[in-house]
């Protein structure tokens, strides 16, 4: 009887002492505990809405590797918290996902910590180079030449339209023959001035800043390269001849009258749609996402889209980078080499629809042939993938959010009714003190 | 006690004697008292644990950081003594912008806050029809998200489509870019601090009206003072504390103002306060510092040099309504 019940007790005893570590294991860091019998869980840290539509890769590549298991974080988690808890954990070492998702405004910060991460290049991340459109695949390079993230999507560029206002002010409604009414910008802003003439209820572009992104981009790539800081990170945003360039074409723009002057996102500039207060936007793929959310059902087959002015554009996009803090940075950075290849990317479009940054992706039929409703039927795969194919490459400094809301901002300021001379200064004055 | 002395068997002793002190009486003594002494502080341990970790560590941590160059760009820390706060002082315009934005919407908005509110207050003290309804209504808005507040108030200052402007319009004024101009954005945002805060200061000074003794109303009516005369000379100094407390109160809220003038602009970039900074705030420079432009350590110069903005203006305050009230 002593002895069974002492047995009993000593089982109870183990047994407890098992869960209690096998709880603390649980509690430690998720991915150092699993490491007997070769078992590796990764952790995937993505932002937006729709997540990157991953999911069935995820399957996929479980089955593949039957050691791995992924988890993912972060869907419908919006790009600005994801930002800032990234940033804290990346700096304080701890907390980071084994792969994480850096967007097109935050990549550049962490050039400033590549030593955070790992050089894919250490894992025949340069083998790839050829599976990325040129500017996307810089766009991952620190400046001394380390792999720090992997493209996934891109966002394109083209130019979305109202064909029924274009219509009523007797421009072409076709996309092709819009396409063709503007081969510079220049030209885009005499359509602007013919539209304002015909129609002077409804402004031509919603706002300045946008116009001017594309157009920064666009004179940079053929240009100097880069934008307010050179490759140095040397902040030059008064010295650099592209972005005075951009500047002034904005200005000319906004001084016939094309602008709504809406500020990108806030509640004016939705209703700007819903009211249908303006007939171009600058649009990358997922601004058409963007668009019939806010424009809704009423104004469906009213939108259509064209080439965009000048030599391409992009706005948005991500990297897949993997963080020094992983335990297990070989079999991430194999994950993270896998969810970029052409096939993943194009998989990832018939998901949620994000634009590959893949040539060999953005060739597939599946994207080629992929079309819109809301936009008259529009293919738009054809039109943002041809967008983002000829857009050269620029570089951006770690502190390039902080300068371009300056400059921004002195841009708006214009559209309030200060000169354009005096507003350049504030741009670069407020840009030099943003990128101190 | 008479237990111990019995002997007990033996195997049911062992068990049950364990509480029962085995000390001497001395020592027992001794023990008391040590837990009398030791026993409340173990029980406010917690408080001041929690306070050490949340704040004082911050608070000691933001001024070593105030002195390095701490930056989640820079791999190193390096110390620069007080480079930041000579930076500060002498070649930061964006600074002294946002410190003069601050105390302009602070004055704006504290000043008729203050004012309404004793004004409220007085009313409400009175003996008026629906008594209950207005003290409680006039509570109403402190319940309400500041965020929810400021979304609602930047569609009525809204540029197109603003209630404001279209009322502006009937009376026969073109319509105002409330962003725009710095005035028309102070007065904005006063506005949406007044309406919030208004109430929550009138039920102080309601309670502390109420705690005045009637019998000096009474005598000052039979002595034929005014209501007026009897605000000046019995209302406002028997309030002069709680004058003191608000002002010190709406002190520390309007210097730390932020998620107004934040709110007053959606979309991107709103942490720079309107294309020329027109309505940014301290706090909002100083979220700009660390989190668009990464200079953490010059971000916790920020944190301090606001400090002492709120220490010595909540100080000149407290000797301002000294001064008041005792002249009356």
């Amino acid at each position: 009887m002593s002895v069974t019940s002492r047995r009993r007790f000593a089982a109870i005893a183990l047994a407890s002492v098992a869960v209690l570590a096998s709880a603390t294991a649980c509690g430690g860091d998720d991915s150092s505990s699993d490491k007997d019998g070769g078992k590796v869980t990764l952790v995937v840290d993505v932002f937006g809405d729709q997540g990157f539509g991953y999911e069935d890769l995820y399957k996929q590549y479980q089955t593949e590797h039957p050691n791995v298991t992924i988890q993912e974080r972060g869907k419908g988690l919006g790009l600005g918290d994801y930002n800032t808890r990234l940033t804290q954990q990346i700096t304080a070492g701890a907390g980071a996902g084994d792969v994480v998702a850096l967007e097109e405004g935050t990549i550049v910060q962490f050039f400033a910590q590549a030593d955070k991460f790992v050089n894919l290049a250490d894992h025949g991340a340069n083998d790839l180079k050829g599976n990325f459109l040129p500017w996307k695949w810089e766009g991952g390079l620190t400046p001394d030449g380390k792999v720090l993230g992997l493209g996934t999507d891109v966002g394109g560029m083209a130019v979305c339209y109202r064909s029924d206002l274009f219509k009523a002010a007797g421009l072409p409604t076709d996309r092709e023959q819009v396409g063709a009414l503007w081969p510079t910008w220049d030209a885009f802003i005499e359509q602007g001035k013919k539209f304002t003439a015909a129609d002077s209820k409804h402004k031509f572009v919603d706002s300045a800043t946008n116009f001017y992104n594309i157009v920064l981009m666009q004179t940079a790539g053929a240009g100097n390269g880069y934008t307010y800081f050179d490759k140095s990170n040397k902040l030059v945003v008064g010295e650099n001849q592209d972005v005075q360039a951009a500047f002034q074409q904005t200005t000319k723009m906004i001084s016939a009258g094309l602008s709504n002057n809406l500020r990108s996102f806030s509640n004016e500039w939705n209703a700007g749609f819903k009211n249908g207060s303006f007939a171009t936007i600058g649009c990358p793929a997922w601004m058409t996402g963007v668009i019939k959310g806010q424009a809704g059902d009423a104004a469906a087959g009213k939108w259509d889209v064209a080439k965009a002015p000048g030599n391409g554009g992009n706005w948005g996009g991500s990297w897949l980078a993997v963080p020094k803090s992983s335990k297990h940075q070989k079999e991430a950075a194999e994950l993270a080499k896998y969810l970029t290849t052409a096939k993943s990317q194009t998989e990832a479009f018939k998901k949620v629809g994000n634009l590959p940054s893949s040539p060999q992706a953005l060739n597939d039929p599946a994207v080629l042939s992929a079309t819109n409703d809301y936009f008259s039927k529009a293919p738009i795969g054809k039109i943002f993938a041809a967008g983002a194919s000829e857009l050269k490459p620029v570089y951006l400094g770690p502190k390039n959010q902080a300068v371009r809301d300056a400059v921004e901002n002195a841009l708006r300021s214009i559209e309030q009714g200060k000169a354009a001379d005096a507003a350049w200064q504030d741009a670069v004055k407020n840009g030099q003190a943003a990128g101190k | 006690m008479s237990s111990l002395k019995t002997p007990a068997p033996p195997g049911a002793s062992a068990r049950r004697s364990r509480p029962a002190p085995r000390h001497s009486p001395a020592r027992r003594r001794q023990l008391n008292r040590l837990d009398l002494r030791v026993t409340p502080y173990v029980f406010v341990l917690p408080f001041f644990v929690l306070f050490a970790i949340f704040g004082v560590y911050p608070i000691v941590y933001t001024f070593w950081i105030a002195m390095t160059d701490r930056s989640p760009m820079n791999a190193t820390i390096s110390f620069v003594g007080l480079d930041n706060f000579v930076e500060l002082f002498t070649n930061d315009p964006q600074f002294w912008n946002a410190v003069v934005n601050t105390f302009g919407m602070f004055a704006l908005s504290t000043i008729p806050q203050l004012v309404i509110a004793l004004l409220l207050a007085n009313a409400l003290n009175r003996r008026i029809r629906g008594q209950m309804f207005f003290r409680l209504a006039i509570a109403m808005p402190i319940i309400t998200s500041t965020a929810v507040v400021a979304l609602i108030f930047s569609m009525i200052y809204a540029r197109e489509f603003g209630l404001m402007n279209w009322l502006l319009d009937l009376v026969g004024v073109g319509p105002i870019d409330w962003r725009a101009n710095r005035f028309a954005s102070w007065f904005a945002i006063a506005t949406m601090v007044d309406w919030r805060w208004v109430g929550y200061n009138a039920l102080i000074y309601l309670a502390a009206m109420q705690s005045i003794n009637k019998d000096v109303y009474e005598a000052a009516a039979l002595d034929g003072a005014s209501q007026r005369r009897q605000f000046w000379s019995i209302t406002i100094p028997q309030l002069r504390p709680t004058i003191i407390f608000t002002l010190i109160i709406s002190t520390i809220g309007g210097l730390q103002l932020f998620t107004e003038p934040l709110m007053f602009t959606s979309g991107s970039g709103a942490l720079s306060g309107g294309t020329e900074g027109q309505f940014q705030t301290i706090t909002m420079y100083l979220l700009d510092v660390m989190n668009q432009r990464f200079r953490w350590g010059y971000a916790g110069a920020v944190a301090l040099v606001l400090f002492l903005l709120i220490a010595s203006v909540s100080f000149l305050n407290y000797l301002l309504a000294r001064r008041i009230s005792s002249d009356k």
